[in-house]
């Protein structure tokens, strides 16, 4: 009869399993809401737009003045503008690049050639200079801007892309603790281990690799040792939460120590800067205008959804965490199921410190502090269960993006750190309250 | 007052009781009276409604429609406290005891007598003599978690009693019981009835209905199927009453002819708790496995199957020998264990039916770690139209099936390893009467496919009406083997078990 009961209230999949999408889709709309500004279009786009404006004054002006600031994106606006003015048979009297004092310069000239300006192509900033009000002859030229839109500094990809970004090393070292918390445990060592692989990568490539000037092969190979370190400090979590049957909070707040210790001894406590060029690639380059660290972490979570839905492991990852007992009478090997999660968990946060290394150039042993509670932060908003046997790693990616939009959305609303603080201690507590809730109506 | 209660007013009224969850009627028009000093049995499948008129009783639901009235007094049980406050106490299957603390921390716990600090002598004062009025000898000051099952459901009634409770609610209470303790639980029942406590006794086992209840109330489906006083029924009419229809045989034991040993075992020993046992079961045997709780039945099937380590001991499986201590390397040889304990052993409950079906099995659904899932459905949908097992979707939790349900998954689970020899470890605790059927007519015919079952059971009708053979166990060893089963007593086996 409970049957009935349930198919009733469990309602769409999507809710049920990822309820918190719905958290992240209002809270964008929310921030968006706020953070809608004017915007004015630039480069290549407002150079168009600017081109057809001046063409369409009354009158059809002839000679046109473009004045633009000496960025690259400028200049792009003021190519397209030249090229659109010509094509509509008026002239470019002149390219202004650069501040008020080329601007008054390049109209003094043109005035004394005997040149008449008959329209003033700008963008938001140059046309409100104040410069043309020295000349007397320009008060009737009009001064051509792109057309203000409204829309939200949030919605901006750049700000967009640059929100995944930070997510990325957080959502990345969270696909491990996710799984660890599904079979009912809990990694606490994963900030340190980001220190630890940070370190001992930097120290790698300094010492034996050649530091600025290391090449290719060297930087993979530090790289995987890096890793392979913090791989081997989380199995040997793991193998003391199996073997010795101690609980993961003791043996891994125990790993957290040790490994922060060792990476500031290493580093004698400094930040190691010496890292080749090419090392940036993995945290700072893009491919197809996406960071790399965003398309490391989307692949991470695909692997790791079909992992977990589709695999063995999946299934017995979730059968530990429901209930160990029945799992190993039912000839689950436990033992080297935990023993692979908190390995890859090690593994994952190792990764993590690479990227944060490649993001930041340089090695540090005060990196990664504080993430293990960032990243359980994120697992637990994304709605898994810390009694174990619940939880879905797609759920954990979205519980990494509402903190990560939380944030970003308050820094784009210039909210004191102090009370940002505040506010998120509170979504980690609502988030938590809503999901027992919910489990609570589904029993 | 209304006219028909006056007079003598019975101790608990229940009118026209009416209850559903949304999409789902689950009471519908109860009626129950139950007076003072009287044992009423309430009696039904699982899932016909019992647990949630308890839960009335115990202010967990409210009714949607009826009444409910104490001495005559409409009552209105709206929390737990309403309910201890009204004089109804309940004793639920799993107990509400903390293991941490002792007997008399836990009678007091919530209520504690203070003298500025806990008066801890008084408190204990008083236990003592609950207990002494009980005719109990209880270990005072020993942590409950230490007690046996039987001490704990001991210390659950003391707690009632210390409430001043007047109607008191047992949940199968003799489920965990030994078939020795269960006397001693009767004779408790008796004394309740004798003070003038009413008692609603809920139970599977008929013979003690027989025994200790005045009247019996049925339902089936939410609504009363059948009442009247015990005096006047037969075992047959209930369980028609509670199945619906008339079971010809309670125990529909076929017999089969004897093949090779399948499995046989020798000097096995773990600890006190098991010292030395051997013996060997045939394909096409059932070999019934009985004895008091803590003889070390259930610890003889671990050992086998590898859930603890043995001391000492071999196991040979259709001849070959068996390398003890590894669940994954008996399931591997053809083994497997039902165990006791559905709920923390044998499933994972708030995991989907078809996971916890696939979890041993998961290497026959896959290749090279990449799940078939088509499969493993198929083959799920085959058992469960062989066992019927009723379930909304195979992706419900196992938590919300009923318990005869659960345990049909458990026997999914096992019988897809197609494994020689099976361990049935109390295969139908707490399950009714119409489950009970079907695993027994499985039961059937896996000894008719030549496969081995040992039969663990405390149930002594069970076990006398399904085995081939009997091994009574006492204190970690073998006592007793009965082997002409079909003119075999209860008294013959109980001997043997307290041997």
């Amino acid at each position: 009869m409970n049957t009935q009961r349930q198919s009733r209230w469990s309602g769409h999949w999507l809710l049920r399993d990822y309820g918190m999408v719905v958290a992240l889709v209002l809270l964008v709309a929310l921030f968006s809401w706020l953070t809608l500004t004017e915007q004015f279009p630039t480069g290549e786009d407002a150079g168009r737009q600017v081109a057809e404006l001046v063409l369409a004054q009354p009158d059809s002006p002839r000679g046109v003045l473009v004045v633009v600031r000496d960025t690259p994106e400028d200049w792009a606006f003021a190519e397209e503008v030249e090229r659109g003015v010509k094509a509509g048979g008026a002239t470019v009297l002149a390219r202004v690049r650069g501040g008020a004092p080329d601007v008054r310069q390049a109209i003094e000239r043109i005035l004394a050639e005997g040149g008449t300006i008959d329209a003033i192509a700008a963008n938001e900033v140059t046309a409100s200079w104040s410069v043309y009000d020295r000349f007397p002859q320009l008060d009737q030229v009009p001064r051509v801007k792109p057309q203000p839109y409204p829309w939200p500094n949030f919605l901006k990809l750049s700000n967009l892309l640059g929100v995944a970004n930070q997510t990325a090393i957080y959502a990345l070292i969270a696909i491990g603790m996710t799984l660890v918390i599904v079979t009912g445990g809990i990694d606490l060592s994963v900030g340190s281990l980001v220190a630890l692989s940070s370190v001992s990568t930097a120290l790698l490539l300094r010492d034996w690799g050649g530091g600025a000037q290391a090449g290719p092969a060297a930087i993979v190979l530090a790289a995987l040792v890096g890793t392979s370190l913090c791989a081997v400090a989380g199995s040997l979590n793991g193998v003391l939460i199996t073997l010795f049957r101690l609980p993961p909070f003791i043996v891994t707040l125990g790993m957290m120590m040790m490994a922060s210790g060792l990476a500031f001894r290493l580093s004698e406590g400094r930040s190691i800067p010496e890292l080749p060029a090419g090392f940036a690639w993995l945290g700072r380059g893009r491919m197809v205008g996406v960071p790399n660290p965003v398309w490391l972490m989307l692949g991470g979570y695909l692997l790791a959804h079909v992992c977990m839905s589709r695999t063995l492991l999946g299934r017995y990852v979730y059968a530990i965490g429901g209930n160990r007992e029945a799992a190993r009478l039912s000839g689950v090997a436990v033992n080297r199921v935990l023993l692979l999660v908190y390995t890859l968990s090690g593994a994952l946060a190792g990764l993590g410190g690479l990227v944060l290394t490649s993001q930041l150039s340089a090695g540090d042993p005060k990196f990664g502090q504080m993430y293990e509670l960032e990243v359980i932060a994120a697992v637990v908003v994304g709605g898994t269960s810390l009694q174990g046997g619940y939880g879905k790693v797609f759920g954990t990616l979205i519980g990494a993006f509402i903190i990560a939009v939380i944030k970003n959305g308050m820094n784009l609303l210039n909210v004191d750190p102090y009370n940002q603080k505040i506010v998120l201690g509170g979504v980690l507590m609502l988030a938590v309250l809503l999901d027992t809730a919910k489990r609570r109506s589904g029993h | 007052m209304t006219a028909e209660w006056a007079g003598a007013a019975p101790l608990l009224e229940m009118r026209g009781i009416g209850k559903s969850f949304p999409g789902v009627r689950v009471l519908q028009g109860v009626d129950l009276t139950l007076h003072r000093g009287e044992v009423l049995a309430l009696l039904g499948e699982n899932g016909a409604g019992k647990s949630t008129l308890i839960k009335m009783l115990a202010g967990v639901h409210r009714p949607d429609e009826g009444q409910i009235a104490i001495d005559g007094e409409p009552v209105d049980l709206s929390g737990p406290d309403a309910s201890l406050a009204a004089g109804i106490g309940v004793i639920h299957q799993e107990f509400q005891l903390v293991p941490g603390l002792t007997p008399w921390e836990n009678i007091f716990l919530g209520r504690e007598q203070t003298r500025w600090l806990v008066d801890r002598r008084g408190e204990r004062e008083r236990a003592e003599r609950l207990f002494e009025q009980l005719g109990a000898e209880i270990p005072l000051d020993t942590p409950c978690g230490e007690l046996s099952v039987a001490q704990q459901q001991l210390v659950e009634i003391a707690k009632a009693l210390s409430q001043d409770v007047r109607l008191l609610v047992m949940d199968e209470p003799s489920a965990a019981l030994s078939p020795e303790e269960v006397p001693r639980l009767l004779a408790m029942v008796e004394e309740l009835k004798r003070r003038g406590i009413g008692v609603i006794y809920i139970s599977h086992r008929l013979e003690e209905i027989f025994e200790i209840a005045d009247r019996v109330l049925v339902l089936r489906d939410g609504e009363v199927v059948g009442s009247g006083a015990t005096a006047g029924l037969t075992r047959g009419r209930l369980i028609e009453w509670m199945v619906g229809r008339s079971i010809e045989r309670e125990y529909p034991k076929q017999w089969h002819p004897r093949g090779n040993v399948r499995l046989r075992v020798e000097g096995l020993r773990r600890g006190t708790a098991v010292r030395g046992v051997g013996f060997e079961v045939h394909a096409g045997e059932v070999l019934g496995l009985t004895g008091l709780i803590g003889a070390g039945r259930t610890e003889v099937a671990r050992l086998l199957f590898g859930a603890d380590r043995a001391d000492a001991g071999e196991v040979w499986l259709d001849g070959r020998r068996l390398q003890l201590g590894s669940p994954a390397r008996a399931i591997a040889a053809g083994l497997c264990l039902l165990t006791e304990d559905r709920k923390h052993q044998g499933l994972v409950l708030g995991a989907g039916v078809l996971e916890n079906f696939g979890l041993p099995n998961l290497e026959e659904f896959s290749g090279g770690g990449w799940l078939w899932g088509g499969r493993e459905r198929r083959a799920f949908d085959g058992h469960a139209e062989r066992l019927r097992i009723r379930l909304a979707n195979p992706a419900q939790p196992a938590r919300q099936l009923s318990g005869g349900n659960q345990q049909k998954v458990v026997l999914a689970k096992w019988l897809q390893r197609q494994a020689g020899v099976l361990i049935f470890d109390e295969p139908t605790r707490g399950i009714d009467v119409g489950a009970k059927y079907e695993i027994y007519q499985l039961i059937n015919d896996l000894a008719g496919e030549g496969k081995a079952i040992v039969m663990i059971s405390s149930d002594l009708p069970e076990v006398l009406g399904m085995s081939d053979r009997i091994l009574v166990m006492h204190a970690g060893r073998v006592t007793g083997e009965i082997t002409d089963v079909a003119h075999a007593t209860q008294q013959q086996v109980m001997e043997l078990a307290v041997a």
